[in-house]
């Protein structure tokens, strides 16, 4: 009878596995909790700070939860960045290259994947190495070629590279679209091949529908990376086009230059505030779409087999 | 149309490179081009002029200057300072994302929502948004500062110890940032193992200890390589490196320009390739052991 009650008090509190007790899943959604918050901690500063006026800014006492929501420098940073008209240029070498090079990827996925080719293990390792090659050794000659094409300092210098499938991590695209390509059924292109169609014409009507949840995911992972991505561009794009990346990496000199703002010294919280609107498109792409992101590694097979 | 049908096996080496054939034009040019020309102007003094820009051969001097000049020296520090870094970021990581994968991997309710908060650093953290994080001292839990841990590390190794040491835990969260990805692909991995694995050891009489380290850990050594790896590139390629930030500034510098640049560019990939090798080599012994076991 005791040796009964003790062991159910010990199923109670460990279980028979590591989470099915009390303590166990306490211990566990607790860490998790724990840990989350630290991880989220320098965004959950950051916001807070970003609606912290003056007072509330020097104030000792004052840390986690500002007295009033103070919006002005959500304002001053809107007017800093130029907010509408750099969404619009940040937009469009971000969204168009991710388009293009989603597309160019898919089409040398399909390709690797579906075609019996002669020196395709070469290709393979010429993919590879675009990938382990840091960006930084072809930038010089780029932008030299760049500049006799008259292309440099244009949203051309980052989408041309993008449109012929040498943008931005696109070895990691064209492995993504090869796994998902070979997964996908032989059958159903040897019927459609017996009843005439071309290789142009399996892949647009079999491969890519099949093969959509591949698109959005690399196409999503794509926007993100050329959005983050300010190395090269900065580069490329020369001292007078900005991304609102670019725009908050000069923050203090575009704070200076902007006008109708007053020469105040510029505070952590309307540099807060400015990186707050930088992430908010991806964030709110990021929460609209979640499962794609986060799934999406899964389902396209990338961690391979 | 009477010609003579093509073989099924060059009808499809042709269709293949056709579909092929886009990406090999951007390789020929954007990255095999570029690649060659980059390696040619690190042999040569390149001067930019109005009319455009003289390249004149000169050997290995571009290489020579890296180890006898100050912009040299410089480089060479962040390199040597980027190599000491991944020592310590690369297992801070991979054994962050293994932790939060295998506790994500448990039946929990809301896993979902956890995953997403996991992985969303991965989305906004770009160069100047980390760099703002860092500058304005959001990008570390409180405690490190109030404790005083920077000083004590500061006062305790030598210079060129601490720098390196107190960046990472100035920067611990940033750093812990970096593992969006190698999270999922741990979970990826820990969803292949078969439950009955897990249930037929349980019956053996092995606890949850046991079979994190039997049934568990194995079957990750795999993917660690694949992780560490893509954790390399990612901090090797990020833009607040401070080693690659030599090689856009000394482009347009009056004592160095392009040949120079792209001399240190070459080091800086040898350097890179290096460390993955020897990372390569590590750890394929590693995962070798379980077969052997």
């Amino acid at each position: 009878m005791k040796m009964e009650t003790k062991n159910k008090i010990r199923h109670f509190l460990l279980g028979k596995k590591l989470t099915e007790g009390f303590l166990g899943k306490f211990f566990l959604y607790g860490l998790l909790i724990i840990i989350g918050f630290i991880y989220l901690f320098p965004l959950i500063k950051m916001f807070t700070y970003s609606i912290k006026d003056l007072e509330d800014l020097v104030n000792p006492i004052v840390q986690w939860i500002p007295t009033k929501i103070y919006l002005t420098n959500y304002q001053t940073s809107f007017v800093v960045l130029d907010y509408w008209k750099t969404l619009l240029f940040s937009l469009s070498v971000t969204l168009i290259p991710a388009l293009l090079q989603t597309v160019t990827t898919s089409i040398a996925g399909y390709a690797l994947a579906k075609f019996k080719m002669r020196f395709k293990s070469v290709v393979f390792f010429l993919i590879l190495l675009t990938y382990l090659v840091p960006s930084q050794i072809y930038m010089i000659p780029k932008y030299v070629l760049f500049n006799q094409m008259g292309i440099l300092q244009t949203a051309w210098a980052i989408i041309l590279p993008a449109t012929f499938g040498q943008g931005l991590s696109s070895a990691i695209f064209i492995l993504i679209f090869y796994q998902f390509f070979r997964m996908q059924p032989k059958v159903l292109d040897e019927s459609a091949e017996i009843d005439g169609a071309n290789p142009m014409q399996i892949f647009t009507k079999i491969g890519i529908p099949l093969a959509l949840p591949a698109y959005l995911t690399s196409f999503l992972f794509s926007f993100v990376w050329y959005w983050n991505e300010t190395y090269i561009s900065s580069l490329f794009l020369g001292t007078d086009l900005y991304t609102l990346q670019l725009k908050l990496l000069n923050f203090s000199s575009q704070f200076n230059l902007a006008q109708g703002i007053s020469q105040t010294m510029i505070n952590e919280s309307i540099r807060f505030a400015a990186t707050i609107l930088i992430i908010l498109p991806v964030l709110i792409v990021y929460i609209v779409m979640q499962k794609w992101f986060v799934e999406g590694i899964d389902r396209t097979g990338v961690t391979g087999e | 149309m009477s010609k003579k049908p093509m073989k099924r096996k060059t009808r499809e080496n042709l269709a293949g490179w056709m579909f092929l054939s886009v990406w090999v034009i951007g390789f020929i040019v954007f990255t095999m081009y570029p690649l060659f020309m980059s390696f040619y102007y690190s042999l040569s003094k390149v001067t930019l002029s109005g009319e455009g820009i003289q390249v004149s051969f000169e050997g290995f001097q571009n290489y020579r200057q890296i180890f006898s000049s100050t912009q040299g020296f410089s480089f060479l520090q962040s390199v040597g300072d980027f190599a000491f870094e991944i020592l310590f970021k690369v297992p801070i990581i991979t054994v962050f994302a293994i932790i939060i994968a295998v506790m994500l991997n448990q039946d929990i309710k809301a896993r979902g929502f956890f995953r997403g908060i996991y992985f969303l650093p991965v989305i906004i953290a770009s160069g100047p948004v980390i760099n703002q994080l860092v500058n304005q001292g959001a990008a570390t839990i409180p405690l490190v500062e109030q404790m005083g841990l920077i000083d004590f590390i500061n006062n305790t190794f030598t210079e060129n110890l601490a720098r390196p040491i107190a960046t990472i835990f100035s920067e611990l969260i940033v750093i812990l940032w970096f593992s969006g990805v190698q999270i999922l692909l741990f979970i990826a991995a820990l969803q292949k193992i078969d439950r009955s694995t897990y249930e037929a050891a349980m019956i053996d009489g092995a606890g949850a200890w046991e079979s994190f380290w039997k049934i568990t850990m194995p079957s990750l050594k795999s993917m660690v390589l694949v992780s560490v790896i893509f954790t390399i590139i990612n901090l090797a390629t990020f833009s607040e490196n401070k080693a690659i930030a030599h090689i856009k500034n000394n482009m347009f510098a009056l004592e160095t320009g392009f040949g120079f640049s792209s001399a240190i560019a070459w080091v800086y990939f040898v350097a890179l390739a290096i460390i993955l090798f020897i990372v390569f080599i590590l750890l394929r012994a590693f995962s070798k052991e379980k077969v052997r076991r």
